[in-house]
């Protein structure tokens, strides 16, 4: 009797594009908005201001300071002056080691700070024992840290990645709690109702209800733990970005040194894309619900 | 003040019931064993709550010595002004909370009393919510499924197919496989109505389910609740404020008090089902709207100016 409203067959639908025809379709869809030209606009006049004052106009206080030509020339060299380009071994020792330190560091904060998290949201014992040291040692600033990790750790490696899993650990830690101090208590109440245990709960509302703050704490998780993982580098280091940028300044050669900041830039943006295409990746429900949305 | 004697006696009676619970066998109830002889299920019997907020010390009295029998197989619709405590009686009887005196019955069992002040949650009450409660990051094959999947009723896979046939059997055939939030209210609300039945409840508990829904959304999930009500005829035990969809959906029409909560007057409903929409435009129908309107009025009046804070 009533099936007949259900959103039966509603006419004719034209099928969505998939595949190539997608891309190509988005593709037009953006071309034809004045974002991607205001994006290159921007992105132009940044560069271009920054040549007139190093380049073009040579300023004071500016002309110690490479412009982009210079640096384009340098980091497409393959016998750079300075040591560093896109054809030296060297630069990618300084990029791998610092990728394989924010890795382990990343995923020691986020296989501990993700469960802690959880179960201090879950339960307020839990949170009773360990949210007031939490909350104590996040304000101390990871370079304040140095000093005892290396006297904690020994060798190079250890107290760099040390650091940097600190600060993240913390991030993650309050994101995952707020997470699920976030989910609406209805939900815990029909998971009730419908007779879950303890466990179903955790694995079916906590763990799923929580992931939307979770991620957003992975992203900034992944920043911090790239800030202190160069302020690590920078101040106790062998190799690594953070390193490459403080040897170069002392060395007095300015190029690297700029090298090695953009570089970071890039590989930090990268590793932030990753984490939010595993988010989106593992949140389809929501992805899908913005996209109805229009977002 | 009044309040606070209140919870004083209230507290002491159940003190003095808790002591003697532990001494004498509990009673048992005439009504409670004649349900046991019918095959119907689904009774519930509430007697003499009282629940009474504590919040800072602040004694908020919700529900006060009410009590109300719901048949078997009966669509009871409790209707009262906002605030007055029907969802606080609602969470009693789902297990949400305790009640401060009285006992709750569902056919013979004790669900909360003196000696269990709390109910337990369990798949034979299901609540449908006011705001929805499906869960989003499951499609609505995989939160209809999850019902018996963690009551281990049946495997994964064989709930799975069978939720998928329940909300084709309910016009949702092909929006199985999307998320909640992809698929209009009216959609989600009836998927949650199908994630309680594929429990085969005793009793279907719907707080306000249709509140936020335009008239038009409203009357399509009337219809569809009224099949699948002749369908099961499961107990169904409803809020609201609106009056028409009271008669319209119910057997029974509990009128409540404002804040404390206590029955006012019921009204019962003799039109015969399957009832359809023109009923509402019958000479029955406006008798009845006014019967229930007259006790209604009054108590929105009062609750209006006691200025109760409307909350969800
Ligand atoms: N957790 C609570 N603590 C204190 N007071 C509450 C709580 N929940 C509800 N109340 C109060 O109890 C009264 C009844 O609430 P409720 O049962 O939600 O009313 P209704 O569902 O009839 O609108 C209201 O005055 C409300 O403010
Ligand atoms: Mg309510």
């Amino acid at each position: 009797m009533a099936t007949q409203y259900a959103g039966g067959t509603t006419g004719h639908r034209i099928e969505a594009p998939t595949g190539l025809a997608l891309l190509i379709y988005r593709l037009k869809e953006a071309l034809s908005t004045p974002k991607p030209y205001l994006m290159g606009f921007g992105v132009f006049l940044w560069l271009f201001t920054y040549w007139l004052l190093c380049e073009g106009l040579k300023l004071d206080r500016f002309d110690k300071i490479p412009g982009p030509v210079a640096i384009a020339k340098e980091w497409f060299s393959y016998e750079p002056f300075q040591g560093i380009s896109f054809f030296t071994a060297e630069y990618y020792d300084h990029i791998l080691a610092s990728c394989r330190r924010i890795a382990i560091a990343f995923a020691i904060a986020t296989g501990v700070g993700v469960p802690l998290g959880l179960f201090m949201g879950w339960s307020d014992k839990i949170r009773q024992y360990i949210f007031p040291i939490l909350e104590t040692l996040r304000p101390i600033p990871p370079l304040a840290w140095v000093p005892l990790a290396i006297l904690m750790f020994p060798g190079f490696e250890a107290p760099v990645i040390f650091l940097a899993t600190l600060a993240s650990l913390f991030v993650t830690t309050l994101n995952t709690m707020l997470g699920v101090q976030s989910i609406d208590e209805e939900y815990f109440r029909a998971a009730g109702c419908l007779g879950s245990s303890k466990w179903d709960i955790f694995k079916n509302v906590v763990v799923p209800g929580a992931l939307p703050y979770i991620f957003t704490g992975l992203q900034i998780s992944i920043g911090v733990a790239w800030f202190s993982l160069v302020a690590a580098e920078m101040v106790s280091g062998d190799l690594g970005l953070g390193y490459l940028i403080v040897d170069a300044y002392m060395n007095n050669v300015t190029v690297p040194m700029v090298i090695g900041m953009i570089t970071l830039g890039f590989v930090g943006w990268f590793t932030s894309v990753i984490v939010r295409v595993i988010g989106n990746r593992l949140m389809q429900w929501q992805v899908k619900e913005l996209a109805l949305q229009g977002r | 003040m009044h309040c606070k004697v209140a919870e004083f006696t209230a507290h002491a009676g159940y003190q003095q019931v808790k002591t003697l619970m532990n001494m004498t066998p509990p009673l048992r109830d005439e009504r409670a064993t004649m349900n046991t002889s019918t095959t119907q299920r689904g009774a519930l019997s509430i007697r003499n709550v009282t629940k009474i907020y504590d919040p800072e010390g602040v004694n908020v009295m919700a529900v006060d010595n009410c009590s109300m029998e719901i048949a078997a197989g009966e669509v009871c619709m409790i209707v009262g002004p906002s605030g007055c405590g029907k969802t606080t009686l609602l969470n009693a009887i789902a297990g949400f909370h305790s009640i401060t005196h009285g006992e709750i019955f569902l056919d013979d069992a004790l669900l909360c009393g003196p000696s269990k002040p709390k109910a337990e949650q369990a798949a034979e009450r299901m609540v449908v919510f006011q705001h929805g409660a499906l869960f989003p990051w499951k499609t609505l094959a995989e939160n209809v499924a999850y019902g018996p999947t963690v009551q281990k009723t049946l495997r994964k896979k064989q709930a799975l197919e069978k939720a998928r046939d329940m909300l084709s059997e309910s016009g949702l055939g092909n929006v199985v496989d999307k998320y909640p939030g992809e698929v209009s209210s009216g959609m989600a609300r009836r998927a949650e109505i199908v994630r309680a039945l594929i429990n085969d409840p005793k009793v279907l508990l719907l707080d306000e389910p249709y509140r936020a829904m335009d008239a038009l959304t409203k009357s399509i999930m009337h219809e569809s609740l009224l099949e699948t009500y002749d369908r099961t005829k499961v107990t169904i035990f409803f809020i609201t404020h609106d009056l028409e969809e009271a008669i319209f959906l119910g057997d029974k029409v509990h009128v409540v008090t404002t804040r404390p909560c206590q029955l006012k007057k019921t009204v019962s409903v003799d039109i015969p089902r399957p009832r359809s929409y023109e009923t509402q435009s019958s000479e029955q129908f406006r008798l009845l709207m006014d019967e229930v309107n007259e006790a209604v009025h009054e108590e929105a009046i009062k609750a209006f100016q006691a200025g109760e804070r409307e909350m969800a």
